[in-house]
C-alpha cells in the first residue's frame, strides 16, 4: 500500500546507444562539435489544503536535447522520439538550425578547453523519497496542517512536499560520458490569517515552498514540520496586532533565509556572463557588474566574502553536482573576496571573454528539452564570527526581518527591494517588539559595503532556491544559498508600505 | 555506430529539414482510447485522459546576432483516476502500452493513499463546445531559416542605427485531447508566433513585442524600426525626484499591473480569503469607467474554448463599472458556493481551484497620442519590470519601470528620465484612471497576454529612483 512503483529505467547501456546515434548524426551532417544530453526525470508533489489533500501527482519524463556547433553557429533540438529515426531526425535539426543560425552570426563559436571525462555520479540521498510510502508523508501533512488550524484566527493553512529524481547522461563530440543521478527533496509550510482589511502570512522552514536541498526524505525528518505548525500559525494571528515597521534609515538584521534571496538577487544574477554580455538583455537584463569592473569594484566590505561552489563538499545545495551540463567539473569560484570583486560564473563559450582558460562550470539546463545556459551553482556568503544573540545585544537600534515576502530589483541589478513577512525592532540591545509589513531597499553596492557583521559557522545554512526562472524559453533552475544572519548598517527601511 | 546504419535513418534526416507537423487528432486519440480500455479492463470506475503535443522552435538573438536557437518536440500523457472518492494524477511522456498500464497502476496507489474526499465530484459526461479557429497554417511553415533571415533584417536596423538588438522569434504549434471513461471528448489545436526586441542606444534602451497566433500578423522590421526610434530618444535621461506623478501606461504596462489580479477572481481564493476581493464582491471598488470581463471567445483572445474538466467555458462580467460582479467557478468551487460552475477549473487535483485566464479590458475613446496632449506634467510608460506583490489586499505591488521611461510637459513628450521603483495598489490604481484608449491584445513579460487599453492614471506613487 502505498508504495507507487519506480518507473522502469530504460537500460544504461542503450541510453548511451542513444547519445552515441546523436552525435554521430551531427557529424555526419556536418557539425564541429555536438554535445547530448538523454535525461530521465521523475517528481512527486503532494500539497493539503486546509486539512484536505491539494496536488497529490506524480509525473515521468524522458527525452533528448542535441547541442551543435556548425557553420561557426549554435543550433540545439530535443525530441522525445527515442527511436533511431527520431533520434537522428532531432540531431539533423539541431545541425539545420546551426547552420541558420549562421545566417546572422557575427563571430564564430569558440569554447574554452577541457577534458574528456567518463564517470558516474549520484548526490547524497540518505532516504529516497519515492521509496517512501505515500500515507507516511501525507498524514505528517495533514497532521501539520491541522496543528496549524488548532491556533484560533488561522484562516488557511497550507503544506506542500515536492521531490525529484533526474538522472541525465552527458556525451560530447570531445569523447565524454557522464552520468549523474540528482536527488532533490523541498518541504514548506504556511499559515494565513485573514482579519479586517489585512492578509498576515508566516512559512516554515521558508515561504514559496521552504526549504529544498540536494538529499532525500532525511530532510522533511530534519525539519520537524509538526513542531513549528504552532508557532507559525500563532505568529500569523500575532502578526495584525503588530505596530507597523517604521519608515526610516537605519540598521537592519537579516535571518539566513532573507540573506539568501538577497545574494540571488544581487550578487548571484549580475555575476552571470551571459547577462554581462547582453545576450539576456531582451528578458532577464544586463547586469551593472561590466568587464572593467573585474578586480576593480570593491562589492562589498571586507568582511564580505562570497564563492560560487558547486562541489558537493560546500555542502548538499541545489547548485551542488559533479558535472555541468557541457560536461565541465565541479569547481568553486570566489566572487567576492575580502569585499573586492573577482570573478564571473562562466561557460566554455564565454571564459575567454574574462582572460579564463577555462570555463567556471556553471552551464546547467532544466530538462533534456532545453538548452544549458549560465545558471547560480551556491552562490554563498561564507560566515563570519558572531552569534545572533551577540548581534542583537551589540545593536542599540534596528530591525530584525525574517521570511521573504516580496522581491523585486532592477534589470541592471541596482535597486532592490524585498519584503518579508515578519520583523522585530531592537533597542538596547533586546528584541523589544513585533513589526508587521516590513521591507526594506537600496542600491546593491551602497548594501553590501554596508555589512558589519556576518553570524557564524554554526548558523549557516545552505538555503534553496527551486523557482529561479531564466531564458526563453523559460527555464526554471534550482540553486544554492549559504548564509548566515547578517547585520547591515544605514539601510532605507519601511518604503514599500509609505504613502507619499 | 557506422556510417551506415546512419544513412538507413536517411528519410527521417530529410524530414528534419522541413518544420515538424503536429500528429493527426486520430493518432492521438488512439492514445486516450488505449487508456480508457485498460483502465476499464482494470475496473476502474471514472478515468480521465489529457494529451498534449508541443512544437515550438525559438531563434534568440543579442549584441546582432543569433546566439541561441532551438526546436522541440513532445507529447505528454496525463491520467486522472476517481474511485471511492479519491483520485489521483499521473503523467508520462512514454506513450506505448507498458507505460499506460504503469501510469495507471501508479495512479491507483496515489488514489489508495489518501483519504476520501467528500468534495469529490463525478467527472463530466459529453458537452457540446463553441468553436473558437486558432491555428494559421502560415504559422506552421515558418523555418529556422525563414527566422534566421527575420532576425539578420532587424539586426541590420540595429547597426544602421548604431545600436544593439537583442530579442526572441518563435513560432510553434500544439495541440490538446481531453477524453475521460463518461464520454467527454474535447480537443483543441492553437499556433502561436511571437517577437521581441529591445534595442540598446549606449545605456538606453527600448523595446517592443507581439503576439499572435498568425505569425503574419505582426512585422518582425516594423517592430524593430519602433523600439529603434525609441531607443534613440531615451539617451541621457534627466533624474526626477520620486513621488506622485501622471502616467500614461501604455498596453504592455497595463496588462502587467492588471494581470496580477486574475487569481483574485477565483471563487476557491476568495474562499480561502487570500484574494483581494474577499469581502469586496458587489461594492464599488474601482472607477466606473473600468469594466473586466473573461472571454475566451474574444477575437484577440487564445486559448481552449473549455476547462480542465473538460466544461465549456463561459463569457463572464468580473467587473461592471468599477463593481466586481462575479467571480469565476470550478465544478467544485461552485458546489460549494451553490453557484453555477463557469469553466475556468484547472486540472485536477489541484489546491488553486480557478482562475479567468482571457480578460478583457473595456476600453475608452482616447489614444496614447491624445492622453499626451491632455498632460501638463506626467511620465510615459513603455513597460514594467519584476513585478511583485507586495501586500495581497490593497493589492500593492512594487516593480520597475523599464526600456523608455519619458517626460510628458505641457502636451509633448520630452526627455528620457531614469528608471522609477514605484509601489503602488492596484485597486487604487484603478480608481484614478482618467483615460482609457482602445484596447487591443498586448504582450508582455510578467502575466499572461489580455485584451486592454493604454490608459492615463492620476497620483501613481514612485517610491525610489536607480541609476539608469
Amino acid at each position: 500500500m502505498g508504495h507507487v512503483t519506480a518507473c522502469p529505467l530504460v537500460l544504461v547501456g542503450t541510453m548511451w546507444d542513444y547519445c552515441g546515434h546523436s552525435l554521430e548524426t551531427a557529424r555526419l551532417r556536418g557539425a564541429r562539435y555536438a554535445d547530448v544530453r538523454v535525461m530521465q526525470m521523475r517528481q512527486r508533489d503532494l500539497t493539503t489544503k486546509n486539512g484536505q489533500v491539494g496536488t497529490l501527482g506524480q509525473s515521468e519524463s524522458i527525452g533528448l536535447g542535441i547541442r551543435v556547433v556548425a557553420n561557426g553557429a549554435w543550433g540545439f533540438a530535443s525530441s522525445d522520439q527515442l527511436t533511431r529515426e527520431g533520434i537522428a531526425s532531432c540531431a539533423a535539426q539541431a545541425v539545420a538550425i546551426a547552420k541558420a543560425s549562421a545566417l546572422a552570426k557575427k563571430e564564430a563559436v569558440q569554447l574554452a578547453p577541457e577534458g574528456t571525462y567518463v564517470d558516474s555520479w549520484q548526490g547524497p540521498c540518505q532516504k529516497d523519497p519515492f521509496e517512501i510510502p505515500l500515507e507516511t508523508q501525507l498524514d505528517l501533512l495533514l497532521a501539520t496542517d491541522a496543528a496549524m488550524r488548532k491556533v484560533k484566527g488561522v484562516t488557511l493553512a497550507e503544506t506542500d512536499l515536492q521531490f525529484r529524481k533526474i538522472d541525465s547522461w552527458f556525451a560530447s563530440s570531445g569523447g565524454s560520458k557522464i552520468h549523474q543521478r540528482r536527488v532533490t527533496s523541498g518541504c514548506g509550510i504556511a499559515a494565513t490569517c485573514f482579519k479586517g482589511d489585512a492578509i498576515q502570512k508566516r512559512s516554515y522552514p521558508n515561504s514559496f515552498g521552504g526549504q529544498h536541498i540536494l538529499g532525500g526524505y532525511e530532510l522533511v525528518e530534519s525539519l520537524d514540520l509538526l513542531k513549528h505548525a504552532p508557532r507559525i500559525a500563532e505568529e500569523a494571528v500575532a502578526l495584525h496586532d503588530a505596530a507597523q515597521c517604521p519608515e526610516k534609515t537605519g540598521t537592519l538584521i537579516l535571518g539566513g533565509s532573507q540573506l539568501g534571496l538577497q545574494i540571488h538577487e544581487s550578487i548571484g544574477h549580475p555575476i552571470e556572463l551571459d547577462r554581462v554580455l547582453g545576450q539576456e538583455a531582451n528578458f532577464a537584463g544586463t547586469s551593472f557588474l561590466t568587464l572593467d569592473k573585474l578586480n576593480h569594484l570593491q562589492y562589498a566590505s571586507s568582511i564580505v566574502n562570497v564563492v560560487a561552489d558547486a562541489r558537493i563538499s560546500h555542502g548538499p545545495g541545489l547548485g551542488s553536482f559533479a558535472y555541468d551540463d557541457e560536461g565541465v567539473p565541479a569547481q568553486c569560484i570566489d566572487i567576492i573576496k575580502d569585499g573586492a570583486f573577482r570573478g564571473y560564473l562562466s561557460s566554455r563559450e564565454t571564459a575567454h571573454l574574462v582572460g579564463l582558460h577555462r570555463s567556471g562550470g556553471t552551464m546547467r539546463t532544466e530538462g533534456w528539452n532545453r538548452l544549458p545556459m549560465i545558471r547560480m551553482t551556491n552562490v554563498s556568503l561564507l560566515p563570519g564570527t558572531w552569534t545572533p544573540e551577540h548581534l542583537i545585544a551589540d545593536t542599540d537600534d534596528g530591525v530584525v526581518m525574517e521570511t521573504n515576502r516580496s522581491w523585486s530589483i532592477d534589470d541592471r541589478r541596482y535597486q532592490f527591494q524585498f519584503s518579508t513577512e515578519i520583523a522585530w525592532e531592537i533597542r538596547g540591545g533586546k528584541k523589544v517588539r513585533m513589526l508587521k509589513n516590513p521591507s526594506y531597499s537600496g542600491i546593491t553596492t551602497e548594501f553590501w559595503n554596508s555589512c558589519d557583521a556576518i553570524c557564524n559557522a554554526d548558523h549557516w545554512v545552505l538555503w534553496g532556491t527551486p523557482n529561479c526562472g531564466k531564458g526563453q524559453p523559460m527555464q526554471t533552475m534550482g540553486t544554492g544559498h549559504g548564509a548566515a544572519p547578517a547585520r547591515f548598517r544605514n539601510v532605507k527601511i519601511g518604503i514599500a508600505f509609505s504613502n507619499e | 555506430m557506422s556510417a551506415k546504419s546512419t544513412e538507413r535513418g536517411a528519410t527521417g534526416l530529410r524530414k528534419a529539414a522541413a518544420v515538424a507537423q503536429l500528429r493527426s487528432e486520430r493518432e492521438l486519440r488512439a492514445i486516450t482510447d488505449t487508456v480508457l480500455r485498460l483502465a476499464k479492463a482494470r475496473g476502474i470506475p471514472e478515468t480521465e485522459v489529457h494529451v498534449e503535443e508541443v512544437i515550438d522552435a525559438l531563434t534568440r538573438f543579442a549584441n546582432n546576432a543569433i546566439h541561441q536557437h532551438v526546436a522541440e518536440h513532445g507529447v505528454v500523457l496525463s491520467i486522472r483516476i476517481a474511485l471511492n472518492g479519491r483520485t489521483a494524477r499521473v503523467t508520462t511522456n512514454r506513450l506505448d502500452e507498458v507505460a499506460c498500464r504503469s501510469a495507471l497502476d501508479d495512479c491507483l496507489s496515489l488514489a489508495a493513499s489518501q483519504p476520501k474526499d467528500p468534495l469529490l465530484l463525478p467527472m463530466l459526461g459529453k458537452q457540446k463546445y463553441r468553436k473558437v479557429q486558432r491555428f494559421a497554417p502560415a504559422t506552421t511553415s515558418v523555418t529556422a531559416g525563414e527566422r534566421a533571415r527575420a532576425v539578420k533584417r532587424v539586426c541590420e536596423v540595429a547597426e544602421r542605427s548604431g545600436q544593439v538588438a537583442a530579442g526572441i522569434f518563435s513560432t510553434g504549434q500544439s495541440q490538446t485531447l481531453l477524453s475521460n471513461s463518461r464520454g467527454l471528448f474535447a480537443s483543441y489545436r492553437q499556433t502561436q508566433a511571437e517577437f521581441s526586441v529591445t534595442m540598446q542606444h549606449g545605456s538606453a534602451t527600448s523595446w517592443a513585442k507581439a503576439n499572435s497566433a498568425d505569425a503574419r500578423q505582426f512585422d518582425p522590421l516594423a517592430l524593430a524600426i519602433t523600439a529603434s526610434e525609441k531607443a534613440e530618444r531615451a539617451q541621457n535621461p534627466i533624474e526626477l525626484p520620486p513621488g506622485r506623478y501622471t502616467v500614461i501606461l501604455e498596453p504592455a504596462a497595463v496588462l502587467d499591473l492588471v494581470g496580477f489580479l486574475f487569481y483574485d477572481f477565483s471563487a476557491t481564493a476568495v474562499c480561502d480569503k487570500r484574494s483581494c476581493l474577499s469581502g469586496r464582491v458587489g461594492k464599488p471598488l474601482f472607477g466606473r469607467n473600468i469594466t473586466l470581463t473573461d472571454d475566451v471567445y474574444h477575437a484577440e483572445q487564445l486559448g481552449m474554448p473549455f476547462d480542465g474538466e473538460g466544461l465549456p467555458r463561459q463569457r463572464v462580467l468580473l467587473v461592471d463599472r468599477g463593481i466586481p460582479k462575479n467571480l469565476v467557478y470550478s465544478r467544485r468551487s461552485a458546489k460549494l458556493a451553490h453557484k453555477k460552475p463557469t469553466g475556468h477549473g484547472f486540472a485536477l487535483p489541484n489546491e488553486f481551484g480557478e482562475a479567468p485566464m482571457n480578460l478583457v479590458l473595456a476600453g475608452g475613446n482616447s489614444s496614447v497620442p491624445e492622453m499626451i496632449a491632455s498632460t501638463d506634467r506626467g511620465l510615459l510608460v513603455t513597460r514594467l519590470w519584476y513585478i511583485r506583490e507586495v501586500d495581497p489586499y490593497e493589492k500593492i505591488m512594487t516593480g520597475m519601470t523599464r526600456d523608455g521611461l519619458f517626460l510628458v510637459e505641457k502636451g509633448k513628450v520630452g526627455p528620457a528620465v531614469r528608471n522609477f521603483r514605484f509601489n503602488q495598489s492596484v485597486l487604487e490604481m484603478l480608481r484614478n484612471v482618467e483615460l482609457l484608449g482602445s484596447p487591443h491584445r498586448a504582450t508582455a513579460e510578467e502575466s499572461f497576454e489580455m485584451v486592454v487599453p493604454p490608459m492615463k492614471i492620476g497620483k501613481f506613487q514612485f517610491s525610489e529612483v536607480t541609476k539608469f
